[in-house]
């Protein structure tokens, strides 16, 4: 008789896994495979090596892990895998939970104490999936009087444009899910969504609090999108493109920072206050207005406007990398591929495996993917630094620091780059 | 239907442009309050502070408890200035018994009197801190009043809620090895306390946030009858240490901080810079006190007073003047013991300071007042 589960019977555990052996089967063999059957009819699949790839040689290639690299090449040059994984949303998903992390810890050993310890072992680091699970299991509460279609489709409307922000982005030479020549303008264009957003959910909750953080919220962005835009115009002016491809091939000698460190802070300080980090995260002052425009979401709500929040924080780093510090350009640090595989297949003991497939990623890409993290995780570091330094400033210091102080510093910045282009030091043409 | 209502039921007209805010008592910048919160955008039109939430009666209570089992509930109202809170009660229920205490003893609640306002004014601060979205101003004076807890530990027994000072003395004496002990912390803690200056007190965007917020003039502070920190923040040189000495502070040497501003960043500056003057005086005390002695005059086992007499004490606390008055009928139990508080009286400037002001200088303005809620309430 067992002290933990005093009820417990064998004969009961062996029948409830029987149960769920038969519903598990019941239910593939009625919806599974018949959803697969319809997959498989509609989706084109593709030819690897002269052979098209039917359902029957890609479950052989299953069983044989080496032939498999063919089928993963070959789903890396498909669009999802750009959207969903690399250097989509997953990616950015991915550098979004290491900022959190590192967030949490460097906070905690600013302020002389551990930060997240138990979870997982080694130093906390599965306590953002606990959070999650966390948000997951609580329920949503939404206010009786609040406008419920609006309510609940702002965080993911929310998570969707920081989404489609990330997807602008290049992290490394060709990898960039979209890669359009109005890339830049691309970015302002959903810059300028985040405040409706905003401002539509802190309008259908129906509350006093939310309501003012997100006034405060419409105020701080849509003052701080104007320096922001007018900060990036002097890489525009040397570069002479849009793209931001483009604008990372063209720092392959220097990064634009070098030349305009005015329009750098400017950008660095506005994508502070886009962010609503400290010490501009006064549409979410606690002691003020509670938690501001978030105030009356719970549950995974509020989960995904924190995915979406740290998506945008990815991003706006991102950003700042690759129009300021050079992209994924840098020295080439990545060991170029020993082509001794290739040539002669991988000796294990007796067995010789021959991969098809090898290398899967280039030299280049994956130089590059090494340095735009590296750059990236430093300019999240600085963006999360003034939390541990700086209290919350006013909302009347906020827009004068945005109307008068930045606005005229953005001109400043401006000027410096239509001098160097017309001196012919840079841009098309230059000497440099 | 025309009738008079009485003033409190009055209907009043609705402006469209103000919009009420109830800030607490579920808010995380209210503690246990309500502040009713009128605005016009973003400026404050009127403001009404409600306490009242965490009234335990604590005046009744005493009128049924004898003179000795009074003191661990009446140090609930502030328990990490618990000393303090119960320093003039001792005082008075002494002379009323007219008890002479030892010198030693003296010393001894002058050293834990003052170790205990840096613990309250630590976590004050730590609140001031987070109230101003600074979170490592919240952490590091959480963790630094831990020192002084600590010392306050081994010396009563308990880490708050000390229960330690008794009509006649203190409850014991100190543990051996104590005075090197408590130098080294203190000293320690003094280091860290000017650490803060470069990551709060120095800050160039607290300065300009803080400064020139609720401006309390030297005139309206003291109409207002305002105390503590406050009253020196705006040029008041009042500090009860020095105008009426109680205990030995007239033999020890501290100064008081007066600031002329009368701002938030003044009336916060204030309790940083008390703290200071706490070390100073541990230190002089731990140095002038009388190595050995008795600390605690016996009693007899049901003290009574003698006869009608009435007392009044007052200490500064460290939120201001705390004062208290007991009757005595001649039972073992007080008639009435009443408690004059700091908190409160610096919770009436409140909707003076706050009318005109933003809404985001409502919580520095509101904690700089050195306003303990459950202090106030009693």
């Amino acid at each position: 008789m067992s002290v933990i589960a005093p009820n417990f019977k064998f004969s009961e555990f062996v029948k409830s896994l029987l149960d769920n052996v038969f519903w598990i089967i019941l239910i593939f063999s009625l919806i599974g495979l018949p959803a697969v059957q319809v997959i498989l009819f509609y989706i084109e699949m593709p030819v690897i090596d002269g052979e098209l790839l039917t359902p029957f040689l890609a479950l052989t290639w299953l069983a044989d892990p080496s032939r498999t690299l063919p089928i993963l090449k070959a789903f890396m040059t498909t669009d999802l895998f750009r959207i969903a994984a690399f250097p989509g949303f997953g990616f950015a998903a991915l550098i979004a939970a290491g900022t959190i992390f590192i967030e949490r810890k460097m906070l905690a050993k600013l302020q002389l104490r551990v930060g997240p310890f138990y979870c997982g072992k080694i130093e906390g680091i599965l306590q953002l999936m606990g959070d999650g699970l966390k948000l997951i299991s609580k329920e949503i509460i939404i206010p009786a009087k609040a406008d419920k279609p609006i309510f609940w489709a702002a965080p993911v409307i929310f998570v969707a444009t920081a989404a489609a922000f990330v997807a602008l982005i290049p992290v490394a030479p060709g990898w960039v899910v979209a890669d359009v020549d109005v890339g830049l303008l691309a970015v302002f264009a959903i810059i300028g969504f985040f405040p409706i957003i905003t401002i539509l959910s802190a309008w259908s909750s129906n509350s006093k609090f939310p309501f003012i953080g997100g006034i405060r919220a419409l105020h701080q962005m849509v003052s701080f999108e104007i320096p922001l835009i007018l900060s990036l115009l002097g890489v525009v002016i040397l570069t002479g493109t849009l793209n931001l491809s483009e604008i990372v091939v063209s720092q392959t000698n220097f990064p634009w920072i070098i030349f305009l460190p005015i329009g750098a802070i400017i950008f660095f300080i506005t994508i502070l206050a886009e962010l609503e980090r400290i010490p501009f995260d006064l549409p979410e002052a606690e002691s003020e207005i509670v938690a501001g425009w978030l105030t009356e979401f719970s549950g995974m709500i509020y989960g995904l406007v924190q995915l979406g929040t740290y998506l945008k924080l990815y991003a706006f780093a991102a950003l700042f990398v690759v129009l300021f510090l050079g992209g994924w350009t840098g020295p080439m640090i990545w060991p170029p591929f020993p082509e001794e595989i290739i040539t002669d297949g991988i000796v294990m003991g007796p067995i010789t495996a021959k991969i098809p497939g090898l290398p899967v990623f280039s030299q280049e890409m994956l130089n590059g993917v090494v340095w735009f993290v590296i750059k990236t995780m430093g300019v999240i570091f600085f963006i999360l630094l003034p939390r541990g330094v700086f209290p919350r400033i006013r909302i009347d210091m906020l827009l004068s620091l945005g109307w008068y102080k930045l606005i005229g510093l953005a001109f400043v910045n401006i000027f410096i780059a239509l001098g160097l282009l017309y001196a012919g030091v840079l841009g098309p043409g230059g000497i440099l | 239907m025309n009738k008079e209502l009485p003033p409190g039921l009055a209907l009043q007209k609705v402006d469209e442009r103000i919009m009420t805010l109830n800030v607490g008592p579920q808010h995380p910048g209210s503690g246990h309050m309500r502040i009713i919160v009128q605005i016009d955008g973003d400026f404050i039109v009127a403001c009404d502070p409600d306490p009242g939430y965490v009234h335990r009666g604590e005046e009744k209570m005493a009128e049924y408890r004898n003179y000795i089992t009074n003191i661990p509930h009446l140090e609930r109202p502030v328990i990490h200035d618990s000393c303090n809170v119960l320093y003039p009660y001792v005082l008075g229920v002494e002379e009323l018994l007219g008890i002479e205490v030892p010198e030693r003893a003296k010393y001894i609640r002058v050293i834990a009197s003052e170790l205990n306002r840096c613990v309250y004014t630590m976590y004050w601060l730590a609140i001031y801190g987070i109230f101003l979205g600074h979170s490592t101003m919240f952490m590091w004076p959480a963790g630094d009043r831990e020192l002084l807890i600590d010392l306050l530990e081994k010396m009563t027994g308990a880490r708050v809620t000390h229960a330690h000072f008794v009509p006649g003395g203190v409850r014991n004496d100190l543990p051996p090895n104590f005075e090197d002990v408590c130098l080294r912390q203190v000293n320690y803690f003094e280091k860290r306390i000017k650490e803060y200056a470069a990551v709060f007190y120095d800050n160039p965007i607290l300065i300009a946030r803080t400064a020139n917020t609720g401006v309390l003039s030297r005139e309206d502070a003291i109409r207002l009858g305002t105390t503590g920190s406050v009253l020196r923040a705006s040029g008041v040189d009042y500090d009860l240490r020095k105008k009426e000495p109680y205990d030995v502070y007239d033999e020890l040497d501290f100064q008081t901080n007066v600031l002329k501003e009368g701002d938030s960043y003044a009336r916060s500056k204030i309790p940083w810079l008390d703290m200071m003057e706490s070390c100073r005086i541990i230190r002089h005390a731990l140095q002038k006190m009388p190595k050995s002695g008795s600390v605690r005059v016996k009693l007899k086992p049901n003290p009574k007073g003698k006869g009608l007499d009435s007392v009044y004490k007052r200490v500064e606390s460290g939120r201001g003047s705390l004062g208290c008055y007991i009757v005595s009928d001649g039972k073992p139990e007080p008639y009435r013991v009443k408690l004059s508080v700091g908190s409160f009286r610096n919770l009436i400037a409140l909707p003076y300071l706050l009318k005109g002001e933003k809404l985001g200088n409502m919580p520095s303005v509101y904690w700089s007042l050195n306003y303990w809620p459950v202090e106030a309430d009693r």
